[in-house]
């Protein structure tokens, strides 16, 4: 059910490019749009309250509002509902909230007068949307108050128990058009709502103690100045050990834990090279201070966990919005329909149970694997198999989960609990148990981080002993200077300010990442795997050829008359080609579901369909283009529509591009009807692989992967979660980014995979651009090193190279992720697309 | 010059106060939603007028 929305969407989008296509010169009378949701007025006008409305769904809305005085809602924006006419109206549909397990754990919060509830409700779109759930309370006396985050679309809602229950409260939002979004993944997956504020805690500790510390030492810098007596020296000395404290042991207490979890693993990560930099600086700035009566080194210990946390945060980026961890569970619904007896009954999926029996309505997905008990279904395994043709069912076969119905109900009887099904057996797959894969794509900081700290180390017992001939305590000084001058805060921040660009810089391009290890790994890529349909092609760019007769204006009038009657793809794709000619009325028109459509029209028969449908032999010359379509009228064959899927703009030039540096691959779970004509447009050097289960393709990329290669797999539907997994980097393509999309690391609006070769050059870009801020630091280390071996290391020193270091490799790679970014064209302006 | 003791004494408390503020604001959710209250604001003040002119019916749309 949660993709009936999608599918309006797109039936919407599809009507008004009609309209656009066909808007005559001719001036037609003004058009009246509907005050609630502002589509055009076609079918019907209701007018009321001197207000006109396209449907009673849209009606019933502004009368509900009208009634308790929220016509606000209206003023704030223009025709903000949203369209009632092809509503779910059953009035059962939401049973399943009275189950106190579903309660349970749907809720956030719930004593014994209030509850506390989160829904996501992704029809929030306007400021009228926010207006109006924040005024639920002035429809319902029950509702304690509501709270919208517009960015998330999600509302907060506290509700007095004794007033309305759950149920109630989801029939109120779904009766003003709001309804939420309740999906299985609510229930099975754990609520997390504390959010991660420790960073910045931190930070602020660090950036507050950094600063009073610099305030501190102020007089040591002008140290010759004499500006302050010997007392206030002592005081500001002791001033600074009680502000490093926090710093010390609060601060920087994640470096610690990381360090010591990477020396346990036997590797050496970019931390612990910090953590010996952070523990020396600390330890000899207190021996200089209370036993050698020196100033000590712990305002450059506050700057460098300052800047070292604020780059941290930086990386952080998170894109709210997006979700980059869903699995099937996000896409079926809680609630199903189970017969007993005659009577209908909507339980919670959890509770459906072998044997059972349930009815699946048209366009609801099928929950669980079931053995079809009516004579024939037509079931739509695009979400399973990428296959968009629907595919015929008869009675007695068996229907795999994640089948939307496209039809009249139909009765199931359930075979396999909604767990253990065909595509759930999908994440079963070793491959979803392994948390992060640990791959050869290590960052290059890790790689890096070990040779480092050796050196360093190496260059500190150098200078200990050398200076130990002369003069121990000079060369237990050059030994920490050393430790103290390499600590490599500048090394440290290169990378995540870097990543942390290029990912702001992808953001705005349409290209949403998960995090910045993504760009390291896009960098490293040898093979690309793509996905067919919904990823090179576009179901919206098909195209229709037609070959035969011409078609008369009746014809053409006929052949709309009979495709309006039907909601195969196929169909619909025949009708938009059609464009907007006005439908003949026909008699007796009939679908015969996989084959085609029959209708008799001023006493002639005719009939629209596949070649044996149409009493054809498959036709010989087989042009291979797709699918085919036969019209034949009164015995007499007019003409065939072929009907290939549309390649999306810019793949023709992309292929090719891609080729010479990369080996492509592509995994489609259609039949290889359209392998020609696909080579014809993409070249050779795609190689194409067809009729690909899901497991096909995710034991596909694991090959490609044990033969050494490091892959991408670039997907759009639920069939190839498990593709995406597997691969070293996997990037779903959607059409709308607010859109549901499987698991991945990386989410890619449609429009902008033809800028996927930009996007790699762009990675391995910022690639280049860390190494050249790490010969930046290192210049800078060296140069420190140079002084730290002589001795001659005084905190002024320190004070002034570590935060201009840290400083100017910051700037540095800021500005050059920027200028690459614009003369690559990457800085567009941010799109957001609601709705 | 022993004024000195008691002004960096006022400096510190004072930066602490706005550091502890600055944890209380976070505690309390203040940035974590950052786009919603710059819509919420508006609407409050549109609704607010409304009430003191006289009611009018809203304009057709377009």
């Amino acid at each position: 059910m949660n993709d009936i929305r999608h599918v309006f969407e797109l039936d919407a989008e599809v009507t008004c490019r009609q309209m656009e296509n066909t808007s005559t010169p001719v001036k037609q009378p003004a058009q009246i749009s509907c005050y609630h949701c502002g589509e055009r007025c076609e079918e019907e006008i209701l007018h009321h309250e001197g207000k006109d409305f396209c449907c009673a769904g849209c009606k019933t809305v502004y009368d509900v509002l009208s009634e308790n005085d929220l016509c606000d809602y209206y003023d704030l924006s223009d025709a903000p509902g949203s369209n009632r006419r092809k509503e779910n109206t059953r009035t059962n549909r939401f049973d399943y909230l009275d189950d106190t397990e579903v309660r349970d754990k749907l809720v956030d919060y719930q004593d014994e007068k209030q509850i506390h509830v989160t829904f996501y409700v992704p029809l929030i779109h306007c400021a009228s949307c926010i207006w109006l759930l924040e005024n639920l309370h002035r429809l319902h006396e029950g509702v304690v108050d509501s709270r919208v985050n517009f960015m998330e679309k999600k509302v907060q809602i506290r509700f007095l128990k004794a007033e309305i229950g759950l149920k109630e409260l989801v029939a109120l939002m779904a009766g003003i058009g709001y309804e939420p979004r309740i999906n299985l993944s609510d229930m099975v997956q754990q609520k997390n709502h504390s959010v991660d504020r420790k960073l910045v805690y931190q930070l602020a500790v660090a950036g507050f103690c950094f600063g009073n510390m610099m305030f501190f030492s102020l007089p040591e810098y002008f140290s010759e100045a004499e500006l302050l007596g010997q007392g206030f020296r002592e005081l500001f000395r002791y001033l600074n050990v009680v502000l490093a404290l926090p710093v010390f042991f609060y601060s920087a207490s994640d470096y610690y834990r990381n360090a010591w979890y990477s020396l346990k693993n036997r590797s050496i990560g970019m931390e612990v090279p910090i953590v010996l930099g952070i523990v020396t600086l600390f330890t000899f700035s207190l021996y200089e201070i209370f036993l050698a009566g020196q100033e000590g080194y712990l305002d450059t210990l506050g700057g460098l966990l300052f800047f070292l946390l604020l780059g941290k945060l930086y990386q952080q980026k998170t894109f709210d919005t997006l979700s980059f961890d869903r699995d099937y569970t996000s896409y079926f619904p809680i609630g199903v329909s189970k017969l007993t007896q005659n009577t209908e009954q909507v339980i919670p999926l959890t509770k459906v149970q072998v044997g059972d029996r349930i009815r699946v309505r048209n366009e609801e997905l099928v929950p669980a694997d079931s053995v079809l008990l009516d004579e024939v279904a037509t079931i739509d395994y695009s979400f399973v198999t990428g296959e968009e043709v629907p595919v015929l069912v008869k009675k007695g076969a068996l229907v795999y989960a994640g089948g939307r119905q496209k039809g009249a109900a139909i009765q199931l009887l359930v075979q396999k609990s909604p767990s253990q099904g065909y595509l759930t057996d999908l994440w079963n797959n070793e491959a979803f148990s392994k948390n992060e894969q640990e791959d050869s794509l290590a960052s290059l900081a890790t790689r890096i981080s070990g040779k480092f700290t050796f050196t360093v180390l190496l260059i500190a017992f150098g200078a200990l002993s050398y200076w130990s001939f002369y003069d121990f305590s000079m060369g237990i000084r050059a030994f920490t200077a050393v430790l103290i001058i390499t600590c490599p805060c500048a090394l440290a921040m290169s990378t995540p300010f870097t990543l942390g660009n290029v990912m702001r810089i992808f953001g705005k391009r349409g290209f949403y990442l998960k995090n910045t290890q993504v760009i390291e790994k896009l960098a490293g890529l040898d093979t690309l795997v793509f996905d067919k349909t919904g990823t090179l092609t576009s179901p919206s760019k098909a195209r229709v050829h037609y070959q035969g007769e011409s078609l008369s204006e009746e014809t053409r009038a006929v052949v709309k008359a009979l495709v309006n009657h039907s909601i195969h793809p196929l169909s619909n794709r025949i009708n938009r080609w059609l464009g907007s000619v006005p439908a003949v009325e026909l008699e007796q028109v009939e679908e015969i579901p996989g084959k085609g459509l029959r209708a008799v029209y001023k006493s002639q028969s005719l009939v629209l369909g596949s070649a044996s449908f149409a009493g054809m032999k498959a036709s010989p010359q087989a042009r291979s283009a797709g699918n085919e379509v036969h019209l034949v009228i009164e015995g007499v064959h007019l003409g065939t529509f072929y009907i290939e899927s549309g390649i999306r703009q810019g793949m023709e030039e992309m292929i090719p591009a891609l080729a010479t540096n990369y080996s492509l691959h592509l995994l489609s779970g259609d039949q290889d009807h359209e392998k020609t004509e696909l080579e014809k447009k993409l070249g050779t050097a795609l190689r194409m692989h067809f009729q690909q289960s899901p497991k096909d393709k995710l034991n596909q990329i694991q090959q490609l992967r044990e033969g050494g290669h490091r892959v991408l797999m670039v997907g759009d539907g639920l069939n190839d979660a498990g593709a995406l997994k597997a691969g070293h980097v996997g990037i779903a393509v959607t059409e709308n980014i607010s859109h549901f999309s499987p698991a991945s690391d990386a989410i890619l609006d449609g429009e902008k995979l033809r800028h996927l070769p930009a996007y790699l050059d762009f990675a391995k870009l910022g690639r280049k651009i860390i190494k050249s801020s790490f010969g930046l630091s290192f210049t800078y280390n060296a140069l420190g090193i140079y002084f730290a071996v002589q001795g001659l290391v005084s905190p002024v020193f320190c004070a002034i190279l570590m935060p201009a270091s840290s400083i100017s490799v910051v700037l540095f790679t800021t500005l050059a992720t920027n200028y690459f970014a614009r003369r690559k064209g990457m800085n567009e302006k941010t799109e957001l697309r609601w709705k | 010059m022993e004024v000195i003791f008691v002004l960096i004494g006022i400096s510190l408390a004072m930066a602490g106060g706005f550091l502890w503020l600055f944890f209380k604001a976070m505690k309390g959710g203040q940035f974590d939603d950052q786009h919603t209250p710059a819509m919420r604001i508006l609407f409050e003040r549109k609704t607010h007028k409304k009430h003191t002119t006289n009611k009018k019916t809203p304009k057709n749309t377009k």
